[in-house]
C-alpha cells in the first residue's frame, strides 16, 4: 500500500476547508454551520451517533452535494467553481460500494479508472486489485464476492486514480480483523504519502489507533475537534453521548 | 470535447456490456413490445387498407410505450445498484454522463425497433423496410431519447418515478411523435422525401434544440 498514496493534485493549504457548511433537506438540518480542516499527512475520524451528519458531511466533501450555506475547498479548489477538480483530487467510498453487480472487479476498475482519465487504465486496474488482495477475484463477478472483499475492491476504486484526499464512509462496518487492519493499512498508506484521509466512525479507539485527529458531529453541529494524543477514547465517548443541542 | 466524448463513450461501452451480460432491459423492453403490437390484432380486422390508414400509428404506439419503459430504467439501474453516485463523482463534464446514457438509450430503442420489424410483417403484413419510414424512425428515435434520458435523470430521484417519466416525456415529445407518425404514413405511402421531408426536418430541428438544451442543464438535474 505505498504507490496509491502519491497524490497528483496541486495542493495549498489544507486538504479540506469547510467553513459554515450547512446542508438541510427540506425541514431536516443535516449540517449546521460546521467549520472543520484537514490537515495534508493525517487522518482525520468523524464520529457521530446516526443522523449526526458524517455522511453528509463527507458527500459534501466529495463534491456529491451542494451545501446549503457556506464554502468548501478540497486540495485548495473551491468546490463550487472547480468541481470538477475536486472530484479529481478526491477518492470517495460511502456506505454502497458504487461497483457494478454483473461485471468483475476488473471490468469495474478498468471502466472506473477509464472514466476518470488514468493512463494505462488496464494496467492501473491490475495494480490496485494487487495492492489491495483482490487479484484472485479480479475474473468473478461482485455479486459472488464476500462483503470483505467487495469493500475492498470499492475502496481499490477510490484509490484508482491516486486521489490527495480520500473520504471513507464507515470503511470499518461489517469487516472483520484481517478487514479492518488492510483498511488501517490503506489509511495509513495515504497519511504517510502525504496525502490525507478523512473518514468516519463508530468507535472512538479509531482514533488512537491511527494516531490521527478527531472531530465529533451531534446533531449536524460540529461539537469538539482535537488531536488523539491530546484526548482519551473515554471522553470522546462522552462528547458523543452528550445530549444533542437544541434546534 | 474529446474529453467529453471519450467518458461518453467509456460509459456507453459498460452499459452496452452490462446489457449484453444481463438482457434485463433488452428482453422485458421486447416482451412489452410485441405484446402490445398483438393485441391491436385482437382490435380489429387487419385488412390492406386499414392498416395502410392506421398501421404507422399502431407501430409508434407499440414503440413508444416501449421507449418509456426502456428509458424509465437507464436511471432507475444505476439509482438502484448505487452506481449513480460513481457516475457522478467523476471528474468529468456533465453532459457526457448525459451523452453517454443519451448512446445506451438510442441504442437500445434502435434494437427494439429493429427486432419488430419482422412481427409487423408477420402480424399486419406490414412491411417497414422503406428507407424514407427508417429515416424518420432513426431521427425520431433520437428525438425521443433525448428527452426521455432528461426526464429518466429527473424521475429517478423522485418516488413516484414510473409515473413521472410518461407525465414528463409524453407532453414534450409530442411533436417528434407527431412528425414520426405522419412522416411514417407518407413514407409507407410511396412518398419520397416530397411527402416526408417536412416531417423529417421538423424532427431534426427537434433533435438539435432537444440534445443542447439537455445537455446544457443536465449537470443541475443531476444534483441532489
Amino acid at each position: 500500500m505505498t504507490e496509491q498514496s502519491a497524490p497528483t493534485t496541486p495542493r495549498s493549504g489544507h486538504a479540506l476547508e469547510l467553513r459554515g457548511v450547512s446542508k438541510t433537506y427540506g425541514s431536516t438540518h443535516a449540517l449546521r454551520n460546521v467549520d472543520l480542516d484537514a490537515a495534508w499527512g493525517r487522518v482525520l475520524v468523524l464520529f457521530g451517533h446516526n443522523g449526526a451528519g458524517k455522511s453528509t458531511l463527507l458527500r459534501v466533501a466529495a463534491a456529491l452535494i451542494k451545501p446549503t450555506a457556506g464554502s468548501v475547498a478540497t486540495a485548495g479548489f473551491d468546490a463550487d467553481g472547480h468541481a470538477g477538480r475536486v472530484r479529481a483530487a478526491t477518492g470517495y467510498a460511502g456506505h454502497g460500494t458504487l461497483l457494478y453487480d454483473d461485471l468483475t472487479p476488473e471490468e469495474n476498475l478498468r471502466f472506473y479508472a477509464r472514466l476518470y482519465g488514468v493512463a494505462r487504465p488496464e494496467e492501473r486496474a491490475a495494480e490496485v486489485l494487487r495492492d489491495v488482495g483482490a487479484e484472485r477475484w479480479a475474473q468473478r463477478r461482485v455479486r459472488g464476492l464476500s462483503n470483505g472483499m467487495q469493500k475492498r475492491v470499492a475502496i481499490a476504486r477510490a484509490l484508482l486514480h491516486r486521489p490527495a484526499l480520500l473520504l471513507l464512509d464507515e470503511p470499518y462496518a461489517g469487516l472483520d480483523v484481517q478487514g479492518r487492519g488492510f483498511v488501517d493499512a490503506v489509511v495509513r498508506a495515504v497519511a504517510a504519502g502525504g496525502g490525507a484521509v478523512v473518514l468516519s466512525a463508530h468507535d472512538p479507539a479509531l482514533a488512537f489507533a491511527l494516531d490521527g485527529d478527531f472531530a465529533v458531529l451531534r446533531g449536524g453541529r460540529l461539537a469538539a475537534t482535537g488531536e488523539a494524543a491530546g484526548a482519551t477514547p473515554d471522553e470522546i465517548a462522552a462528547l458523543l453521548s452528550a445530549p444533542a443541542e437544541a434546534a | 470535447m474529446r474529453e467529453t466524448l471519450r467518458a461518453a463513450l467509456t460509459i456507453y461501452a459498460k452499459d452496452v456490456r452490462l446489457e449484453l451480460r444481463t438482457r434485463e432491459t433488452l428482453f422485458s423492453v421486447l416482451a412489452f413490445a410485441f405484446v402490445v403490437a398483438f393485441i391491436f390484432t385482437f382490435a380489429f380486422e387487419p385488412s390492406p387498407q386499414l392498416i395502410a390508414s392506421i398501421g404507422p400509428g399502431i407501430v409508434w404506439v407499440a414503440w413508444i410505450f416501449t421507449a418509456v419503459l426502456g428509458m424509465n430504467r437507464t436511471f432507475l439501474l444505476e439509482h438502484e445498484r448505487g452506481t449513480l453516485d460513481g457516475l457522478r463523482l467523476a471528474p468529468v463534464p456533465r453532459e457526457a454522463l448525459y451523452l453517454g446514457k443519451l448512446l445506451s438509450v438510442v441504442t437500445l430503442l434502435v434494437a427494439v425497433e429493429a427486432l419488430m420489424l419482422p412481427a409487423f410483417l408477420v402480424l399486419y403484413d406490414l412491411s417497414l423496410f422503406n428507407v424514407w419510414f427508417i429515416a424518420v424512425a432513426l431521427a425520431a428515435t433520437v428525438g425521443i431519447a433525448a428527452v426521455g434520458t432528461l426526464f429518466s435523470a429527473i424521475a429517478v430521484h423522485t418516488r413516484a418515478r414510473e409515473v413521472l417519466l410518461p407525465m414528463l416525456f409524453l407532453p414534450v415529445a409530442l411533436p417528434v411523435l407527431i412528425g414520426a407518425v405522419s412522416g411514417a404514413r407518407e413514407a409507407l405511402d410511396g412518398e419520397g422525401w416530397g411527402g416526408v421531408g417536412g416531417w423529417l426536418q421538423l424532427i431534426i430541428a427537434f433533435d438539435v434544440v432537444f440534445l443542447v438544451l439537455s445537455s446544457l442543464v443536465f449537470e443541475y438535474v443531476l444534483e441532489e
